[in-house]
């Protein structure tokens, strides 16, 4: 197992610096550079001002200077200096990632609690109104463009019934303390969470629904049932553990997207997370930021596959590593 | 009995009615600013959001009223000598530094001659007509010209040339300072904290040197990127005032027609935003005079300010905005006539090329704008290609000069020797900058008048010279002209006094208050 384990770190290094040199190279070449961009929003420059700028981003050195001094630093996980925002990227990231995080995470396990309790209860039931209902709940939830659903959640919720806040992480000059700012943090968290988590919870249903009624038609499940074993015992013994393989692959994925992978959802509902750094970093050319996100994000993913693969072998020992 | 009530009635009234008159203190500004802005120090980074929360915190020397007429800031009074080459200033005698330390006229000279002479690209071009600026004494600032500057009284406006503490960043790497995440300016308000991606937090400055000013308490700036989520701020009440551009403009109508909202398009005068298409003059259709003036018959301008900008706004007659100095409307005129730009079209014997339209990555109402403005010219024969493009891929496209079409637009700032001739001058072509004369224009005699009014001393001789400029512009259509936007500034009704200067919201919250 911990040679397992380190042969994939190994691995997942060498991946990580083949990551970083590849976005290296797209970022560059998408047009436009980050002096521009400043002086854009300036309204005026003249060539000294763009000329100043560049050299502060070092952007005058060539380009494969440039990515030597940027892999330099991240062996030495330094990830760099945002001249744009006038701070360390590492800061920049690290002090946005709780939001991310808090969010994608809540959103992660509603998702998934909702979801395959949702599909166990529609295999249950298969073929019965409730099971029309769910199955016709979670298309819908699958078929409905996220930043579609966020709007219409805050048209519903915030503006027309004034029951939860449409965005911000917390009250702004609320001053808050304690519990006081615990409540209101997740009062401004119900929503972007939930519109997060509406996708990969219809996800889930569908797939414990379809793997749970494939399972309980296997041979060792007939065999349970015709030593009389109870239902209720063989749904949760023989078949549930046996259909939640497909459904722990699919939440490594979306794991591994818990970082970065809320950009829209963060910037409708102004969620000062990572996803909206990036997606700010990337229209104003700040590569830095950039690839510190692309970075952590890259890391997030490998690490949460090596989780899954661990996982892989405590559901189902018979697993091993190859 | 009844004599004694009415007049008790009388008294009542009369007492209400001056505290209503009277601005009164305390009290919370709930604010959107929209993009988050890079930086909060105005002398480094002068973009549009980094202005409006900045001008709150630092100070020039003047202001400038809704007729652009100048009026103090620092400066309680100048002159300017009458061969217009010596303008003294006398600056208020009890102003501090947000750290407690007094500005001087040696800060004045700090920041013109040296802080901003390298850092500000637009400052830059003015000075170069400053031979010195010197300090007599405490109170007393000189700027002396090599030779008459007309426009020289505007450029004292906080976005041009805020102050910069002299203790505080002379000798030191200005790009580096630590001082640039805590900004210290003499404004009416201090800087308290940032929490990137949520909020900036401004305080009111108990020693601001003119008394019971400001009003508020505190500015709560709210950072909210999506355009929808912003609109929802100002209807669940979280935000009281939307600056102008803060919404989609379709949402404008929505908004102003809650209850207590008050909207206003004041406050844009002095940097009179115009908005035009570069019209490349250098190859391609477009390098036809009779093409381009086919183009401005066959847009819709009325229309597109009805239906995109809600009424706000003018149609732009001139190169000049009709609220910058030397204005005239004694031009060539387009109104819109399709049959006139089918004529001028059929005239040049124009093969059907296709043109290729950039429009602005600002949002929803410029890309219905393009829209709109390829269907107008489609209507008269002229095939059109939108390209889209994101800020970046436009500002490198306009700078390589890669369009055959493209919107924008620029800021005026009062003088057309500010805001103006550097659109039109040859001198002003160079690739690599989105603001010069990038549609390349070249005309010895439009390059002569431009020179000639920036230095003509007399008002009178100015306004000659510029009518001219003027007209030899709108008849040769170097770039077509469309709106002199009009950015509605959307708020609570009782919010009095938000925009009372020629900078509007830019010029800082110093007398605004809120009604109770």
């Amino acid at each position: 197992m911990l040679r397992f384990i380190a042969m994939r770190l190994v691995k997942a290094a060498i991946i990580l610096i083949a990551i970083v040199t590849l976005n290296f190279f797209l970022i560059h070449a998408a047009p436009g550079d980050p002096a521009a961009v400043m002086a854009g929003e300036a309204g005026a420059a003249d060539d000294i001002f763009l000329e100043q700028l560049r050299e502060q981003f070092g952007l005058d050195k060539p380009l494969l200077t440039q990515l030597g001094l940027y892999l330099g630093g991240i062996i030495q996980l330094d990830l760099g200096f945002s001249y744009r925002q006038q701070m360390p990227v590492a800061d920049l990231i690290f002090d946005r990632l709780p939001a991310t995080l808090l969010l994608t995470m809540t959103a992660f396990v509603i998702s998934l609690v909702l979801g395959t309790l949702a599909g166990v209860l529609a295999s249950a039931r298969v073929g019965k109104w409730s099971d029309t209902l769910i199955s016709t709940v979670a298309l819908l939830f699958y078929a409905t463009p996220l930043y579609w659903a966020a709007l219409m959640a805050v048209l519903i919720f915030s503006v027309q019934l004034n029951w939860l806040p449409g965005f911000g992480y917390e009250t702004v000059g609320g001053n808050y303390e304690g519990l006081d700012r615990v409540i209101d943090i997740a009062k401004h968290l119900i929503l972007p969470a939930t519109t997060l988590g509406l996708f990969f919870m219809a996800v889930y249903m569908r797939m414990t629904r379809a793997s749970m009624l494939e399972v309980s038609t296997l041979d060792f499940v007939k065999t349970a049932r015709a030593k009389g074993l109870k239902p209720g015992i063989i749904q949760r013994r023989h078949v549930f553990r046996n259909a939640l393989l497909p459904v722990v692959t699919l939440a490594g994925l979306q794991a591994g997207q818990l970082v970065g992978g809320a950009v829209l959802t963060e910037t409708v509902f102004a969620w000062p997370g990572i996803g909206r750094l990036m997606f700010e970093a990337l229209a104003q050319r700040d590569y830095n930021v950039l690839l510190g996100v692309f970075f952590v994000s890259a890391a997030m993913v490998l690490l949460f596959n090596l989780i899954t693969d661990i996982l892989y072998r405590v559901v189902d020992p018979r697993i091993r590593a190859s | 009995m009844l004599k004694k009530l009415s007049l008790l009635a009388a008294t009542f009234i009369v007492a209400t009615g001056t505290a209503l008159a009277d601005p009164v203190s305390g009290g919370r500004a709930n604010a959107v600013i929209q993009p988050e802005p890079p930086s909060l120090m105005l002398g480094l980074v002068q973009n549009g959001p980094t202005q409006m929360v900045a001008g709150n915190l630092y100070e020039s020397l003047l202001r400038y009223g809704p007729d652009l007429e100048p009026l103090p800031q620092l400066a309680k009074s100048w002159e300017i000598s009458d061969d217009g080459l010596t303008y003294t200033f006398h600056l208020y005698d009890n102003v501090k530094w947000h750290d407690g330390e007094p500005f001087s006229a040696e800060d004045v000279v700090f920041s013109a001659d040296v802080f901003l002479r390298e850092t500000h690209p637009r400052l830059r071009q003015s000075l170069k007509y400053v031979e010195s600026i010197t300090a007599p004494d405490a109170n007393t600032v000189v700027f002396k010209l090599n030779e008459p500057f007309g426009p020289f009284i505007g450029i004292f406006e906080v976005g041009t040339m805020p102050m910069i503490p002299k203790h505080i960043y002379e000798g030191t790497d200005y790009k580096a300072n630590p001082a640039n995440n805590t900004p210290i300016g003499t404004g009416p308000f201090k800087f308290v904290e940032w929490t990137k991606g949520s909020h900036i937090l401004l305080t009111k400055n108990e020693d601001y040197y003119i008394d019971g000013l400001p009003y508020l308490d505190e500015i709560y700036w709210h950072i909210i990127p999506d355009a929808a989520s912003r609109s929802v701020a100002f209807e669940t009440g979280v935000v009281d005032i939307l600056p102008g551009g803060s919404v989609e403009n379709f949402d404008v109508p929505r908004l102003t027609a809650m209850e207590n909202t008050c909207v206003t398009d004041k406050g844009w005068e002095f940097i009179g935003p115009l908005s035009w298409m570069w019209l490349n003059n250098r190859e391609g259709p477009t390098a036809d005079k009779r093409f381009r003036q086919a183009v401005m018959y066959a847009m819709d301008r009325e229309f597109a300010k009805d239906a995109l900008w809600n009424g706000l706004g003018k149609v732009a007659q001139s190169p000049v905005s009709s609220s910058t100095r030397f204005f005239s409307d004694d031009v060539s005129q387009y109104p819109y006539d399709p049959d006139k730009a089918r004529a001028l079209l059929e005239e040049m014997g124009y093969d059907g090329t296709p043109v290729r339209l950039l429009p602005l990555p600002y949002g929803e109402t410029w890309q219905r704008w393009a829209e709109a403005i390829k269907q107008n010219l489609e209507e008269v024969g002229v095939k059109v290609e939108i390209v889209a493009t994101d800020v970046a891929g436009w500002n490198q496209k306009i700078s390589d000069w890669d369009y055959d079409l493209a919107f924008t637009y620029l800021y005026q700032y009062g003088d057309p020797a500010l805001g103006v001739a550097r659109t039109y001058v040859s001198s002003n072509i160079a690739k690599g900058s989105p603001w010069n004369n990038v549609e390349g224009y070249e005309n010895a005699k439009v390059d002569e008048l431009f020179a000639k009014a920036a230095t003509a001393v007399s008002k009178e001789e100015r306004q000659t010279l510029y009518t001219e400029v003027q007209q030899i512009l709108t008849d040769d259509v170097p770039v077509a002209w469309l709106l002199e936007l009009g950015f509605p500034t959307i708020y609570r009704c009782n919010v009095k006094d938000l925009v009372t200067t020629a900078i509007g919201v830019n010029d800082g919250f110093r007398d605004a208050y809120i009604e109770k």
